[in-house]
């Protein structure tokens, strides 16, 4: 089965997130990163869910990764659509979408590349589609 | 302080409504207090601790409090989804120890079914929930969610469809004998993978029922206990745990049962293999294979061949299970499957459950419920009932 575009609920724009969906809109992906413990981790926090320092800051992400875990939902709405966890090249895995691809083709282990949808008024989102 | 021995389960009522359109969200709730308490022998007076989550309506314990007219000196709303009642029971069971009450009521209950809902729709956390915004565009709903932890454990152990389906197939052994289940039929492990693919890879006989109605627990401080009729039923573990996404450091086949049920089995001295009877929260068949292998039943990815060839079936299984047909089959209500868990445990230790399913001398049984969203963020709760 073949991608369809769906309408994509916008995300709620707060203080803390504005920068990610900023730069969802130029096209470019955020982590969050942690300059006391050094870890990164998604989604963005101002405090370090680890170490709980504010020392934490916004890096580039590289855009690549890996499908951890993902299922086509089939039923009970418009049009099929495949969620997923993408653990990143940087170690954290988020929740997204597969996308611009075959449905039924997607597997555990696929290395994916980012890119960015349109959601109903308001910014774009990351989602994935194999690389 | 342990809470093991300091309260015991006097009183448990379900509502045997599955659809309710022609009552109110609170009036449910009154319904199964008033049940719990004739179940218990005690009256309204006797109440002085309540304990209810987000399905009660308004403000929660202020709210029911006043429309059931209760005079209390204890009252809490801890909120983890399905699984707010088991933590309840144990809260209760701390708060009597405490001395700040002597008879804790618990209620559940809620019209789901009347109101449409389904597991295919987006929930609604709130604006400020703090990890909407990174998942709701993509539209996680319960059905994919819990999908994507099976696909997961089928990656990792080899789990099959059919290792799930069994789940459903012992749920519906013991579905048959309830009249008030929602489903009754006895189904194989080929009518569950013939049903339809909801999400990838769950059928929709991998998907539990959505139901109205309601249940209500009464626990009470044992010099009461042992004044009433009542077989007794005794706490001697209790357990709970959150769990989110770690950050991004993920590992979806592991769940908080693994620490919530540690953490019971220690307190209440016992293990795994003496359970005689066990309920598990079954929003899905994998909801159920996770928790089996995090409570110890068998180990990490063994889940699959554990629950195969109708080994939870009770009577010839080595672990009967949801002897009541569970949200697979009997009722889920309010979306929150807790409060019937611990309804047919306490039956099992009382003797009441059908003769057909009734576990023999059960005299050890554990609930254990999951709330929330297995794949993002869930509350874990097990609770260990003795018969005395």
């Amino acid at each position: 089965m073949n991608y369809q575009d769906r309408k994509i609920p916008p995300p709620t724009v707060n203080p803390e997130n504005k920068a990610f969906f900023d730069a969802a809109a130029q096209g470019k992906l955020l982590i969050r990163k942690c300059n006391a413990c050094g870890e990164h981790h998604h989604y963005p926090r101002s405090l370090c869910p680890y170490c709980f320092s504010d020392q934490t800051e916004w890096r580039d992400a590289k855009g690549s990764g890996t499908i951890y875990t993902y299922s086509v939902l089939r039923r009970g709405v418009p049009v099929p659509y495949c969620i997923a966890y993408v653990t990143l090249d940087e170690g954290v895995s988020m929740l997204t979408n597969i996308v611009d691809c075959d449905l039924d083709a997607v597997k555990i282990g696929m290395k994916v590349k980012v890119l960015f949808k349109p959601t109903d008024g308001g910014p774009p989102v990351p989602m994935f589609t194999p690389a | 302080m342990s809470i093991k021995g300091k309260a015991y389960l006097v009183g448990a009522y379900e509502h045997p409504t599955r659809k309710a359109g022609d009552k109110s969200v609170a009036q449910l709730h009154a319904e199964v207090a008033k049940g719990a308490l004739e179940d218990a022998g005690l009256t309204k007076q006797d109440v002085d601790g309540y304990f209810c989550a987000g399905d009660a309506p308004g403000l929660g314990p202020l709210s029911m409090a006043d429309y059931m007219g209760l005079r209390l000196r204890h009252m809490e709303s801890t909120d983890t989804g399905g699984s707010s009642y088991l933590i309840h029971v144990a809260h209760a069971a701390q708060a009597i120890a405490a001395g700040k009450c002597n008879v804790a009521l618990v209620t559940l209950a809620g019209r789901p079914r009347s109101e449409g809902s389904s597991g295919t729709q987006p929930r609604n956390w709130g604006a400020a929930a703090p990890d909407g915004p990174f998942e709701a565009p993509y539209g996680i709903v319960t059905a994919n969610s819990y999908a994507m932890v099976a696909m997961r454990h089928m990656h990792e152990y080899g789990t099959t469809s059919e290792q799930l389906a069994w789940i459903k197939v012992a749920a519906s052994h013991h579905a048959q004998h309830n009249p008030h289940a929602m489903l009754r039929e006895v189904v194989t492990v080929k009518d569950v993978l013939d049903s339809p693919v909801i999400a990838d890879p769950l059928h929709r006989l991998d998907c539990c029922v959505v139901s109205d109605g309601g249940g209500a627990l009464i626990v009470a401080r044992p010099e009461i206990a042992r004044s009433l009729k009542r077989p007794l039923v005794k706490l001697i573990g209790a357990g709970e745990s959150p769990q989110g996404q770690a950050g991004g450091k993920l590992s979806l086949t592991t769940s908080g049962a693994a620490w919530s049920g540690a953490a019971a089995f220690e307190e209440a001295g016992v293990k795994p293999a003496d359970i005689q009877y066990a309920s598990i929260y079954d929003s899905f068949t994998i909801t159920v294979l996770v928790q089996i292998e995090d409570l110890g039943f068998c180990a990490k990815g063994e889940g699959g061949k554990f629950v195969a060839d109708g080994n939870l079936i009770s009577g010839g299984g080595r672990l009967p299970f949801n002897t009541d047909g569970g949200g697979l089959c009997n009722n889920h209500p309010a979306n929150r499957g807790g409060m019937t868990k611990v309804i047919e445990a306490v039956r099992q230790l009382r003797g009441e459950a059908h003769p057909k399913v009734q576990v023999k001398n059960c005299g050890l049984a554990l609930a254990q419920g999951t709330g929330g969203q297995l794949a993002t963020r869930h509350g874990s709760a097990t609770l260990i009932f003795e018969r005395e």
